[in-house]
């Protein structure tokens, strides 16, 4: 690609002036608010403008997508990344790029004829918004990443599977159901099964706050998926106020249900052929002692 | 990233496993989830005998989609067949004018993303479905 | 033409799924297996799926039938070895296969048959065998 004297003018007076328009670059910068210190200002600034010298020189300032301007837009996304993480806000972040352009602005003019400062003002003009503009972009998609991992930590966070005994889980639901979390939920019991061989899973709604159709049919669909690996579900922690919505609504839960999660492990130990006995300070079940009195 | 399609004839029981495997390498390459993958393959397997075994044979437009908005696979079934009188009684689970267990159509929306049907008796019936990476 | 073998342990016959079927070889297995029930007298069938990366409504509406067919020649079906992925799809799907026993994994699933045949041989009249 040919490229024309004037951009050719441009890279020079940046590269010339690397030092000045730096110096100029910071004060304007620093008269805004600002958290960054002077320090962390300068050195991005340094890098930025030395890649961004290199680049105008090499590439075409109208297309800041070509491989000249990798380095600028690596520094870019390095610095709008960890403004992002900072909690910076957008235009804070983009302000850093945009009051690049007054020191510049102001060297194209005391070096250029009219003529050429017009061109030379437009084409830094709309590579500057071309920067400005990536700035944002690469901030807010790291802003949409932290969000989206931190939705994922609550989903995981929100759905623990819990081993209470040799083939029998539990899993404490807190929060309420919709399709999403009922995907992660599912997901998450029946892998867990796999791991733990477990043949009895107790699901917990006493944190569900509310039970509605959709609700109820979320936790059908867990419990199917549970008996299809082979796998018995119990539902426990079933609140008066829900069981009457459950029946309002016309809801069949073919499901065992139990009042209370120890209700539900008491039946999940019956089932796998254990019995839970009281046992007296000498360390003997009160059955075994009744056999002792007999005998 | 450009879409790039792959079209697959379907014409025999053999034909709806090779729509499944081709399947399955798209959506592993477009990085779905397994259990995304599996609904996906699920939903195109009962499309793929649909085409088949009620439009007597046609064919499925494999694509990878990858733009700035989103990533995933889209797969168009099309055939030449009687098309279907009520798209809505069709979706109804239940219904089944062959023999599965008549969860069909109605199954296969339920498992993806996007799902479009075009039909009108005597001119065939073009099913257009798609599952996007989250 | 390629058939699924079916093996005989004690009193179950035991099918283990190991390729992409499709829909002839699926109505081939539902047919040997109604046949194989009735020449070994068998109180089980076991089928373990857990190679199967996807099971649709052909061949759920497949596990259903023949636990459907052998539940009339006396026999128990348990399907066995079920992936987590392919059991979210089913119930999706709509399929929750109601009448079909399932179990974790074939052990599981052989202790299942096996627990059956004793119960039922407990209640007979002493016929322990």
């Amino acid at each position: 690609m040919a490229k024309s004297a004037a951009q050719g003018a441009l890279a020079r007076l940046i590269t010339d002036g690397e030092a000045e328009i730096l110096a100029d670059w910071l004060r304007t910068f620093a008269t805004g608010e600002t958290r960054i210190s002077e320090q962390e200002a300068k050195a991005q600034g340094k890098d930025l403008l030395h890649a961004l010298g290199k680049a105008v020189a090499d590439g075409n300032v109208a297309d800041i997508g070509s491989p000249d301007y990798d380095e600028v837009r690596d520094l870019l996304t390095g610095f709008s990344r960890s403004r992002a993480l900072q909690g910076f806000s957008p235009s804070e972040t983009a302000t850093f790029v945009f009051s690049l352009k007054q020191p510049l602005f102001e060297r194209i003019r005391s070096t250029a004829d009219v003529k050429t400062a017009a061109d030379q003002l437009w084409a830094m003009s709309s590579l500057l918004d071309q920067l400005g503009m990536f700035t944002v972009e690469a901030f807010q998609k790291t802003r949409d990443e932290l969000i989206m991992r931190q939705r994922e930590e609550i989903e995981e966070l929100s759905t623990p599977v819990v081993k209470l005994w040799e083939g029998i889980v539990a899993l404490p639901l807190i929060g309420t159901l919709d399709s999403g979390r009922t995907q992660v939920v599912m997901q998450n019991l029946l892998e867990t099964i796999v791991q733990t061989g477990a043949e009895i899973a107790i699901l917990d709604i006493t944190g569900v706050p509310t039970v509605d159709t959709l609700v109820a049919q979320h936790l059908l669909k867990t419990v199917s998926a549970a008996r299809l690996m082979g796998a018995d579900c119990i539902i426990s922690g079933i609140r008066p106020q829900i069981a009457q919505t459950i029946v309002q609504l016309g809801v069949q839960l073919n499901v065992v249900s139990k009042a209370t999660l120890a209700d539900a492990l008491a039946l999940a130990l019956k089932r796998t052929g254990r019995t839970v006995e009281k046992v007296n300070k000498s360390g003997r079940s009160d059955g075994a002692l009744a056999a002792e009195m007999r005998g | 990233m450009a879409t790039t399609t792959e079209t697959l004839a379907i014409v025999s029981g053999d034909d709806v496993v090779r729509v499944r495997q081709k399947v399955r390498v798209r959506a592993t390459e477009a990085g779905l989830s397994l259990v995304d993958q599996t609904k996906l393959i699920t939903a195109a397997s009962e499309l793929a005998r649909n085409t088949l075994d009620y439009g007597k044979g046609g064919h499925a437009d494999i694509m990878t989609v990858n733009d700035t908005a989103r990533r995933g696979v889209r797969i168009v079934f099309r055939d030449q067949g009687p098309g279907i009188p009520d798209v809505a009684l069709a979706l109804t689970d239940g219904f089944t004018s062959g023999n599965g267990l008549g969860h069909g159509l109605g199954g296969a929306r339920r498992l993806v993303d996007d799902f479009d049907i075009q039909t009108a008796v005597g001119q065939g019936t073009t099913v257009t479905i798609a599952r996007w990476r989250k | 033409m390629d058939s699924i073998p079916i093996l005989k342990i004690g009193s179950a016959l035991l099918v283990t799924i190991q390729v992409d079927m499709h829909d002839q070889l699926a109505t081939q297995l539902q047919e040997d297996l109604t046949t194989r029930i009735v020449e070994h007298h068998a109180r089980g069938v076991l089928i373990d799926i857990s190679a199967l990366e996807i099971v649709d409504s052909f061949i759920g509406r497949m596990l259903a039938n023949i636990a459907s067919v052998s539940r009339l020649l006396d026999a128990d079906t348990v399907v066995v070895g079920m992936r987590p992925e392919v059991a979210i799809t089913l119930v999706e799907l709509g399929l929750g296969l109601p009448g079909v026993k399932t179990a974790l994994n074939a052990e599981r699933g052989l202790a299942l048959i096996g627990g059956v045949a004793r119960d039922e041989a407990a209640a007979g009249d002493g016929d322990d065998d």
